[in-house]
């Protein structure tokens, strides 16, 4: 069988699945963006408070994350995860293993990793807001809330996307990690095709094929929306 | 918590850690030669070189690394033609394996770096240079480098962390450097959360050690500029 029929989408090729594989690849990336948005926006709010404590576990939380492989994070969630599981079980009556799902497990821990670099990347947008921006807002009477949503995040939003494209760049690459927790995304999926047709290199070359795909379309994606976010500034 | 079984975690890891170094070391040195070797390539001016050096980058750092490393460990091995090099007993190993798919993931990244640090040496400095009669190679000794050098050093520096976590992959073909052996701590005793302290914690003081070199290697070439304040891990 020759590579295109092997990659093809006849009886018995293996295009759909690997298709079908990387849109999973797509979910589980974009699932751990939104975890990883929610942790860099608390992250980024603690840095940027002026409680001490909030600070200094934000300040732990991005120093740990980023001084450990994300391997070993990925490792602690799905058998951490399952452990703590188990004893819940235990109290229920249920015995033996308890397994993670591996879609959550997969979207927590990179969440959690990629939560870290989020962190930065909005405290630095964040701190590029014009502090007049914000004076101007409590002098015409905003209350916090309000300015938040009015002239915090627009602002944020603007800044943050040449980071925030470069954390989700990271994210799509680090989702092949998932595969050890044994979810069917792409990397995965080249894994259970190379095992049944002994053809390892044909099968991991579409995989790397169709990451390149996602990540130049990823590039493109972002560059349009960074260009929609600046139309309203003026360039030197 | 227990600290008994902590102390025969750590004692455990402990042979894990030359493995971690050595894959980080020799993969970072093959690395750097790489990456200076494309840095100049895309440098040349020779069309040819410019668009290697390019499509190089684009699809090294457009894939995953496991990827790389899976193409390079199961996929060559599909080809009798490999099989029957002088090659095989090498690409057969996992672990020269894996320093070769660190080495060409590394290069690709540092080849970026490296580049950053020879565009920033001001335009001036080498035609005073030349002005005074250097060229070629004892303008890049003592002119380009260590300007560009002190330039690149800080992200250099990040690379230098990042290659240190990503040694972890080389568990997931079954060698047992740190991450391998904690993964087999884990199996064995279903103890996650005790296993992944002491492997963080052995990995961080890793990466704090090479943290406050670089920051020392920064100090010592700049003695134009005041000592810093002492820095934090770096970003990726």
């Amino acid at each position: 069988m020759n590579y295109f029929e092997l990659m093809g989408f006849g009886p018995n090729g293996w295009g759909l699945p690997m298709i079908q594989a990387a849109t999973m690849t797509l979910r589980v990336a974009l699932a751990a963006f939104v975890v990883g948005l929610a942790l860099g926006g608390l992250g980024a709010w603690a840095k940027l408070s002026g409680s001490r404590f909030a600070r200094g576990a934000a300040d732990v939380y991005t120093t740990v994350i980023r001084g450990i492989p994300d391997l070993l994070v990925i490792y602690l969630f799905y058998f951490g995860g399952s452990a703590v599981l188990g004893a819940i079980g235990k109290w229920f009556g249920a015995t033996g293993f308890v397994g993670m799902p591996a879609f959550a497990t997969g979207a927590i821990a990179v969440g959690l990793v990629s939560g870290a670099y989020q962190t930065e990347v909005l405290r630095g947008a964040f701190m590029a807001i014009a502090k007049g921006e914000l004076e101007a807002a409590r002098a015409v009477g905003m209350p916090p809330l309000l300015m938040f949503r009015r002239i915090i995040v627009p602002q944020v939003a603007r800044y943050a996307i040449p980071g925030l494209g470069n954390v989700w760049q990271l994210i799509l690459k680090e989702s092949a990690l998932i595969s050890v927790t044994g979810l069917v995304e792409l990397l995965r999926q080249a894994q259970i095709g190379a095992g049944s047709t002994r053809q390892p290199f044909y099968f991991f070359l579409t995989a790397a094929a169709l990451y390149l795909v996602l990540t130049t379309l990823s590039t493109i994606i972002f560059e349009r929306l960074e260009t929609r976010a600046m139309r309203g500034v003026r360039r030197a | 918590m227990d600290f008994a079984f902590l102390l025969e975690c750590f004692e455990r890891l402990l042979p894990g850690i030359p493995m971690t170094l050595k894959l980080a070391g020799f993969s970072l040195l093959i690395g750097l030669v790489l990456a200076v070797l494309l840095a100049m390539a895309r440098l040349s001016g020779i069309v040819v070189l410019e668009w290697f050096s390019r499509a190089y980058v684009f699809v090294f750092r457009g894939t995953p690394l496991l990827v790389q490393l899976f193409l390079i460990y199961y996929g060559l091995g599909q080809f009798p033609a490999i099989r029957q090099t002088f090659l095989w007993p090498f690409l057969r190993e996992p672990y020269w394996c894996t320093l070769l798919a660190l080495s060409l993931n590394t290069a690709a990244y540092g080849a970026e770096i490296v580049r950053g640090g020879l565009l920033s040496v001001a335009a001036g400095q080498v035609e005073a240079a030349r002005a005074c009669g250097m060229s070629g190679w004892l303008l890049y000794r003592r002119i380009v480098f260590p300007q560009a050098l002190r330039q690149a050093l800080p992200a250099y520096g990040s690379e230098i962390i990042l290659m240190v976590k990503a040694t972890s992959l080389a568990s997931v073909v079954t060698l047992l450097e740190l991450t391998g052996i904690a993964h087999k701590l884990i199996s064995e005793s279903f103890r996650a959360i005790e296993v992944f302290i002491v492997a963080g914690a052995i990995y961080l003081a890793i990466n704090f050690v090479i943290t406050r070199a670089v920051a020392w290697g920064e100090r010592r070439l700049s003695p134009d500029r005041p000592a810093d304040p002492l820095p934090s891990l770096p970003a990726a």
